[in-house]
């Protein structure tokens, strides 16, 4: 792919150079990462385990190596590993997403939940289900990332070519108030839409086929594919868009790539799981704490901790409330709102 | 101060009561008349167009108590508390907003937006859960979710002074945090239950009566004339918190203080017609470039708000004639044309 000729390796760290004594602290990220990717793991095989029905270990590995139609194989198969495999996939493009967002604008408090992306995608929902009559999970995808294209780009139109981090909040909040108030309108007048949607608008893994990772799976492949190569030219872009210039990176197809690959993992996640917020923000910051700022590192990581900050959020979503569910939009937000406004508590952002 | 002041847009004459001292602005006090008179066309529209058209001469009769008993019901049971209710709603969110709009210096600033909004919708669905019945118990729900949100806002803005940038921040994390545990809550609830807070989380004036306006008027009554003389410290904060101090505002109490009075409008407002979206944010706005001012006034802003409320209810109700849209819908609409109003012309211009 062409995205990565615009910064010259030869500036890049990678490499030894020969002279240079080198005086950093013995480099433990490779270690981080491996970490992130066991706990992944072990969070998977968690979801599988555990909910209203707690099942052991080995009962779960014959459900799943040796299917024999009793209880647990219809568990695990019907339920348990499509809402796993949905989470992991979900969780990638929210984290992807997520941390790109924040290189693109240079901003820490880019979301998009906040920046009102998935808003967009609702709203696009909301006119799929009623008034084209899209009735299936699967059908919202296109919809979702039509909208998700469309609330990105008003956002960014309102919020300027500053962009400044409270700017874009704000442009953010006053897009979803908008979209919000033409969502509750249109299911005002079409009861039947509203008990398709608010199941929907929730954000949950729950109940979500095995066909809904496979349809929105390639999208958040190629989302996912555009955000890793362009780790290198957004790394240049964090010095400023005149120093990224100077380096020869391309600022403007950067921006343009950059901006489809969120478009597309925002999109489809949205489409699949309903609207999830704070996931992103958290884990980008969370990252950027353990592994650095470097997005050739930062990137993988993001996409590593999301799927299991969600998958642990659906478990207690699982376990809560048992027998019922909370679902695990809730759980995020609970858990994100805090860190979001411990962001702006710390940083000098709230001089508006 | 007499004597014509050259070059300021203030006019070089102060009138003074006892220790208050106004001085009128002439093009403010122009607009505000203005709007005014629009406000009293859009009232008399309202009042005699319909499914029943009135003359003005049996508004007039009914008013006075000596129409037939058919007009009477219309004028003083249907159209009027409407009406009021409607305007005086919408003179609250203007105030609201413009109060906030000067704390935050920002144009988005709103209730809508930070926070308020999103705790009073938990209110109401809550209450629905519980069972209210009646459009004015669900408003005592919404009263207090809107009032904790405010609060919780505050407080976790609040640090060492709560600088008014980070209460707009804050104020959109906890409504970002608010709106899925809404969606939550009306998937928990019966389809019927849900439909029903759905609709009132749109905003809108159908079947609200005498007993709507009459708490809107008394908080307006109240807190109108305190936010216009507290509001003369607003001018200070807006040069920021160390010039006001060093201009003798203390700006943390003066700030605690118009925020109070903004919520409570905000509150009450919702209360009585549910969170009419987009009118505390536009009608300030609106209002301080009509008057070409440098800052929301609040009584332009309340008379705009007013205007706004009225006009939109009397469209919901004569353009989507069989089934009349609730007045929600329709000032979201000029919302959305507001935004990019801004968009165009607003911010791209600074830096």
């Amino acid at each position: 792919m062409s995205i990565d000729e615009g910064v010259r390796p030869t500036l890049a760290t990678d490499g030894d150079p020969p002279a240079a004594p080198s005086r950093r602290p013995p480099d433990h990220r490779r270690w981080w990462l491996l970490g992130t990717a066991l706990t992944l793991v072990a969070l998977g095989a968690l979801s599988l385990a555990l909910g209203a029905r707690p099942l052991a270990p080995e009962v779960v590995w014959n459900a799943l190596t040796d299917p024999d139609g009793g209880e647990a194989a219809v568990i695990v198969w019907e339920h348990r590993l499509p809402r796993t495999l949905l989470g992991v996939l979900v969780g990638v493009a929210l984290g992807l997403a997520g941390a790109l967002m924040q290189a693109l604008t240079r901003n820490p408090l880019a979301d998009p939940g906040l920046l009102g992306v998935t808003m967009g995608a609702s709203a696009a929902v909301v006119v799929g289900i009623a008034f084209l009559g899209v009735g299936a999970l699967t059908g919202y995808l296109w919809f979702a990332v039509a909208g998700a294209a469309g609330a990105s780009a008003l956002v960014y139109l309102i919020s300027g070519r500053s962009a400044a981090p409270d700017r874009m909040v704000l442009a953010g909040a006053a897009i979803s108030a908008v979209l919000l108030a033409f969502t509750s309108a249109v299911l005002l007048q079409r009861p039947d839409a509203f008990r398709d949607f608010r199941f929907w608008d929730v954000g949950s893994l729950a109940g979500r086929g095995l066909d809904v990772a496979a349809q929105t799976g390639p999208l958040i492949g190629f989302g996912a594919v555009v955000a890793l190569a362009l780790a290198r030219p957004l790394n240049a872009l964090a010095l400023g868009e005149d120093s990224a210039r100077s380096l020869g990176a391309a600022v403007g197809r950067t921006r343009i790539w950059g901006a489809l690959a969120v478009t597309a993992l925002c999109g489809a996640a949205t489409a699949a799981a309903g609207p999830i917020g704070f996931v992103g923000l958290v884990v980008a910051h969370a990252a950027r704490i353990i592994i650095g700022p470097d997005l050739r590192w930062l990137l993988p990581c993001a996409a590593l901790l999301t799927p299991s900050l969600l998958l642990a959020a659906d478990i207690v979503g699982r376990l809560a409330i048992a027998p019922a569910e909370l679902s695990v939009g809730v759980v995020t937000a609970v858990i994100g709102a805090p860190v979001f406004i411990a962001l702006c508590r710390r940083s000098r952002l709230g001089a508006l | 101060m007499t004597g014509p002041a050259a070059g300021s847009g203030a006019t070089g004459w102060a009138l003074r009561i006892g220790p208050l001292s106004l001085r009128p602005h002439p093009r403010s006090t122009l607009v505000a008349a203005a709007l005014a008179v629009a406000l009293v066309g859009a009232a008399v529209v309202a009042l005699t167009t319909g499914e029943y058209p009135l003359t003005g001469a049996e508004i007039i009769d009914a008013l006075r108590g000596s129409a037939t008993p058919g007009v009477d019901f219309i004028v003083t049971t249907l159209r009027m508390p409407r009406l009021l209710t409607g305007a005086l709603v919408g003179a609250a969110l203007g105030v609201s907003g413009a109060l906030l709009q000067s704390l935050a210096r920002n144009p988005l600033a709103s209730p809508d937006i930070i926070g308020f909004t999103s705790g009073a919708a938990t209110g109401a669905i809550a209450a629905f859960a519980l069972g209210a019945d009646s459009i004015l118990r669900v408003g005592l729900g919404a009263l207090a979710g809107g009032t904790i949100a405010a609060v919780a806002v505050y407080l976790l803005a609040y640090r060492r002074g709560g600088a008014a940038g980070r209460l707009v921040l804050v104020g959109i994390g906890v409504s970002a945090a608010l709106t899925s545990v809404n969606a939550f809550l009306i998937t928990r609830a019966p389809l019927h239950d849900a439909i029903a807070a759905q609709a009132w989380l749109v905003g809108g004036l159908n079947n609200r009566g005498w007993g709507h306006a009459a708490p809107v008027a008394a908080a307006l009554a109240v807190l109108l004339p305190a936010a216009i003389i507290a509001g003369r410290r607003l001018r200070p904060l807006e040069l920021g918190d160390d010039a006001a101090g060093a201009l003798g505002v203390r700006a943390e109490p003066s700030r605690r203080m118009l925020l109070v009075i903004s919520v409570a409008l905000a509150a009450v407002a919702t209360a009585s017609a549910g969170p009419v979206a987009f009118v505390a944010l536009a009608a300030p706005q609106l209002a301080r470039r009509l008057a070409g001012a440098a800052r929301p006034a609040l009584i332009g802003s309340a008379l705009m708000g007013a205007l706004l409320l009225a006009a939109s209810d009397v469209l919901a109700q004569r353009l989507f004639t069989p089934t009349p849209m609730p007045v929600g819908i329709v000032t979201a609409g000029l919302g959305g044309l507001y935004l990019t109003w801004l968009l165009a012309a607003g911010w791209r211009g600074r830096p």
